[in-house]
């Protein structure tokens, strides 16, 4: 996790055009990319599909990079923007999906057989608020709070209580399953 | 940290994956292609890297350089020195590299720096420019500048530069950090429109593979999307433009088949883009059944209510064209209609044609808001049709959307096998597209194609006048199905070819044969053109080197230029008949070859085709103006005026 310099300025590199420095950089970068989408979907399926949205607009979007920021940090602030996007569309899918034939309702049914195998691990990410989820996801990647702040354009002070406030929810979580 | 915590990072650890490595090179392949894509739409390459060079000082004397006041530059300065400091200490235990891991504050003044640049331009035109601005201003003008004192610019770069250093200790100026954190996105269009296509037919050599195989198609949509386009005043995106599709649209004075279904045409004229090739049209005419005989009629309409219909170039534009089509059924047709958005409902049981008021009542009252489920209509639009058909009638559903279709289809797959499994029950499905900006034409495409219907795309009422009135009985009565075309060529005759268009219904050799695989089908009174351009044995157009050992052509017909081969199946019948022809040199040119020539022409321009050397659109005019012929509606006409319109806008 720890910012690299060759990787800013492979990247400014590529976004001048440079096609080999695109792929070098893709390729250090990807794994990394691809935990964080995981952390951030919480299931492989989707982890792959946001990295691969990722990957097909990376070109365009590299173009503005002026290497301003750290080039993760620019790349991961893509990430949880794409991540986003990703939850609304499914959302408003699923809004959509109502009242459906079958056929939907067996795909939502995969969908939730391939949640329960995640376990505590999803209900207690899912359950998150969205900044709380975001925030988590990078944290617990070994990002410091300063790192993480960058990334999601908010204070180290936010994250600082964002990180308390999960730690609440997980609190309230552990309590209502020891329950039952 | 709690235990809780601990817990959450210690599992989070043990349930990351690591990436599917063949994902990966599939992922990483994606963006390679994306990338190369990117770059082959610039104006072109910059011969050297003037990748910049931003290390620590660059940065720090572009800075000092942009900052015109003093107060600015001595607080500056101070906080260089004190970065530098950190810096120097920080890379004591590392590489010899210029770190960019430094304490944000060097980040927050170089990002200030050059917004601060940016805000004096309007809008960065490039990069290259806007590098120019905040990365090496001469010294000399920068000098010039500290005595200038401009005004706003003083102040602004004064207080952002100190919102930086106060908000430093805890690194987060929410306005600094914001924009350090948000890439500036490049201008991309909004829309979302998505087009079905292919790479351009390439040239393939004879002696490797002589026989071409394609299925017919007789969608009209792609000229549609690129006339709504140039009307609108900008060139259509490569991908959207069809050549056969174009060339389709217009009607050929081909002989009309005497007993079979249709009657296949062939001609060979000179190439006008390249003298030392030649062009063979390939034309087919469907037969006319007399109208007066038509089998009844079952029409449901599956109409797309969703919200984004409410354009009037949508919804209202559906219901005047629907309107138009009624005019042309029969007292013995049933119509019914089915919307979709949010949730599908019947909105007209089946009714007779003759009840015209109960169904322009029904059309009238249609009303755009929600949005769009459209697996559901199609369930209910295709129960509709099951439940109206009897013996000897056609069924058929008609789609009419704007392109969502396939929100909450998250499997496009699952999609078309479910409407090839209706089509294969009996019931087939055209798709009409209406309006622009969220057109998923890659969606229609595959709709119709497994529907065994014809994508259409209405933009003015006059095109649903084309569409639904005047070629009623063709787009609802198949004459024959899975039309698929072959054509072997000669290696003694023939040293090249290449088809022009139908990239996205290319066949693989042995589908030829396979009554199991899919092709387009014909409608009553359709016609359908191919193009191949060839390049004779010995022709100087010859793009690849001969060899040097080759196989003599043996068999009969060594004179001809190769064998064309169609296949097709009666309406309902399950195998396929054939009807052969050789095409030979002497057939010679047709008088109305011309225009089709001057629309492939068209469109390989517009695609930025390679094979056209010096070709210009003027060509293509005058070409298409000179074999316009007899326009009883004005159609070629309207293409001539669309040909004009892409040379002017292409000249921008």
């Amino acid at each position: 996790m720890r910012m690299n310099t060759s990787e800013t300025d492979l990247a400014l590199a590529a976004a001048g055009g440079d096609a080999a420095a695109f792929s070098a950089l893709l390729s250090l970068c990807y794994d990394g990319l691809f935990r964080l989408s995981f952390r951030l979907t919480g299931s492989q399926h989707e982890a792959e599909d946001l990295t691969q949205d990722i990957c097909a607009s990376l070109p365009a979007k590299l173009t503005a990079f002026r290497g301003d920021a750290q080039f993760t940090t620019w790349l991961y602030r893509i990430a949880v923007n794409a991540a986003h996007d990703r939850r609304r569309r499914t959302a408003s899918l699923m809004k959509a999906a109502e009242g459906w034939g079958d056929w939907e309702q067996h795909r939502q049914a995969a969908i939730a057989e391939d949640a329960a195998l995640v376990g505590w691990l999803t209900t207690a990410m899912a359950s998150m608020p969205e900044d709380l989820r975001d925030t988590l996801a990078l944290v617990l990647d070994d990002m410091t709070h300063r790192e993480a702040a960058a990334v999601l354009g908010v204070s180290e002070g936010t994250i600082s209580w964002r990180i308390s406030e999960a730690k609440k929810h997980l609190r309230i979580l552990r309590r209502t399953e020891d329950q039952t | 940290m709690t235990d809780d915590l601990k817990d959450l990072k210690l599992a989070l650890k043990a349930a990351t994956p690591d990436p599917d490595p063949s994902t990966r090179a599939a992922h990483l392949a994606l963006a390679r292609k994306s990338f190369s894509d990117l770059q082959g739409s610039r104006d072109g390459m910059r011969p050297t890297s003037n990748r910049p060079n931003r290390g620590f000082w660059t940065g720090a004397l572009s800075m000092l350089n942009t900052f015109p006041s003093r107060t600015a530059l001595t607080a500056a300065t101070a906080i260089v020195a004190f970065g530098f400091v950190v810096l120097h200490y920080s890379d004591l235990g590392r590489s010899n590299f210029p770190s960019r891991d430094t304490p944000a504050q060097q980040d927050i003044q170089q990002e200030e720096a050059s917004f601060a640049d940016l805000s004096r331009t309007p809008r960065p035109k490039s990069r290259a420019e806007s590098r120019e601005l905040d990365g090496a201003a001469p010294l000399g003008t920068s000098t010039a500048n500290f005595g200038l004192r401009s005004e706003e610019r003083a102040t602004g770069i004064t207080s952002r530069l100190v919102e930086g250093a106060v908000s430093d200790s805890d690194a987060a100026s929410p306005t600094g950090i914001r924009k350090l954190a948000e890439p500036v996105a490049p201008p991309l269009a909004l829309d979302r429109e998505e087009f079905a296509n292919a790479d351009p037919g390439q040239l393939l050599i004879t002696s490797e593979t002589p026989v071409s195989t394609f299925s017919i198609d007789v969608d009209t949509a792609s000229y549609a999307v690129i006339r709504s386009s140039l009307m609108s005043g900008h060139l259509p995106s490569p991908d959207a433009v069809r050549i056969e599709e174009m060339i389709n649209y217009f009607r050929y004075d081909y002989p009309a088949p005497d007993e079979a279904p249709f009657r296949p045409t062939v001609s060979v004229e000179a190439t006008p883009w390249n003298p030392d090739t030649n062009l063979v049209h390939i034309g087919i005419q469907g037969a006319l059944p007399e109208v007066e005989d038509r089998a009844p009629l079952n029409l449901v309409f599956l109409i797309d209510t969703s919200g984004s219909m409410k354009q009037p170039n949508k919804l209202p534009l559906l219901k005047q064209s629907f309107r138009l089509m009624l005019g042309q059924l029969r007292p013995g047709d049933q119509v019914s209609i089915v919307t979709y958005a949010g949730s599908a409902g019947q909105v007209l049981p089946p009714t007779n044609a003759s009840d015209r008021s109960v169904i322009l009542n029904a059309l009238e009252q249609l009303d755009a808001g929600g949005s769009t489920a459209g697996q559901a209509g199609l369930q209910q639009a295709y129960a509709t049709a099951a439940a109206m058909a009897e013996d000897g009638e056609v069924s058929r559903v008609i789609l009419a959307t704007d392109g969502d279709f396939n929100v909450g289809v998250s499997d496009p797959d699952a999609l078309k096998s479910y409407i090839a499994n209706k089509r294969d029950s009996g019931t087939y499905l055209s798709v009409v597209g209406f309006g622009r900006g969220n057109l998923q034409d890659a969606t229609m495409q595959a709709l119709a194609q497994n529907g065994n219907g014809q994508a259409a795309y209405i933009d003015t009422l006059a095109e649903a006048q084309k569409v639904l009135v005047d070629q009623l009985t063709g787009a609802l009565f198949p004459i024959a199905n899975d039309v698929k075309i072959q054509v072997e060529f000669n290696p003694a005759q023939i040293a090249e070819y290449r088809l022009i268009g139908y990239e996205t219904r290319a066949l693989r050799r042995e589908d030829f044969n396979n009554d199991a695989v899919d092709a387009g089908d014909i409608g009553a009174g359709h016609s359908v053109t191919a193009l191949y351009e060839i390049t004779p044995v010995g022709s100087p157009a010859q793009l690849s080197a001969p060899l040097r050992y080759q196989a003599e052509a043996t068999g009969h017909g060594r004179e001809e230029l190769g064998f064309l081969a169609l296949r097709y199946k009666a309406p309902g019948a399950a195998t396929s008949q054939v009807i052969e022809m050789p095409i030979t040199p002497d057939i010679g040119p047709r008088s109305d070859a011309g225009f089709a020539t001057a629309i492939a022409g068209f469109g390989q321009l517009l695609r930025g085709s390679d094979y056209l050397t010096n070709w210009t659109f003027d060509d293509a005019i005058a070409l298409a103006s000179r074999t316009k012929g007899e326009d009883p509606f004005g159609y070629r006409a309207e293409a001539i005026q669309l040909m004009r319109l892409a040379a002017s806008l292409s000249e921008n």
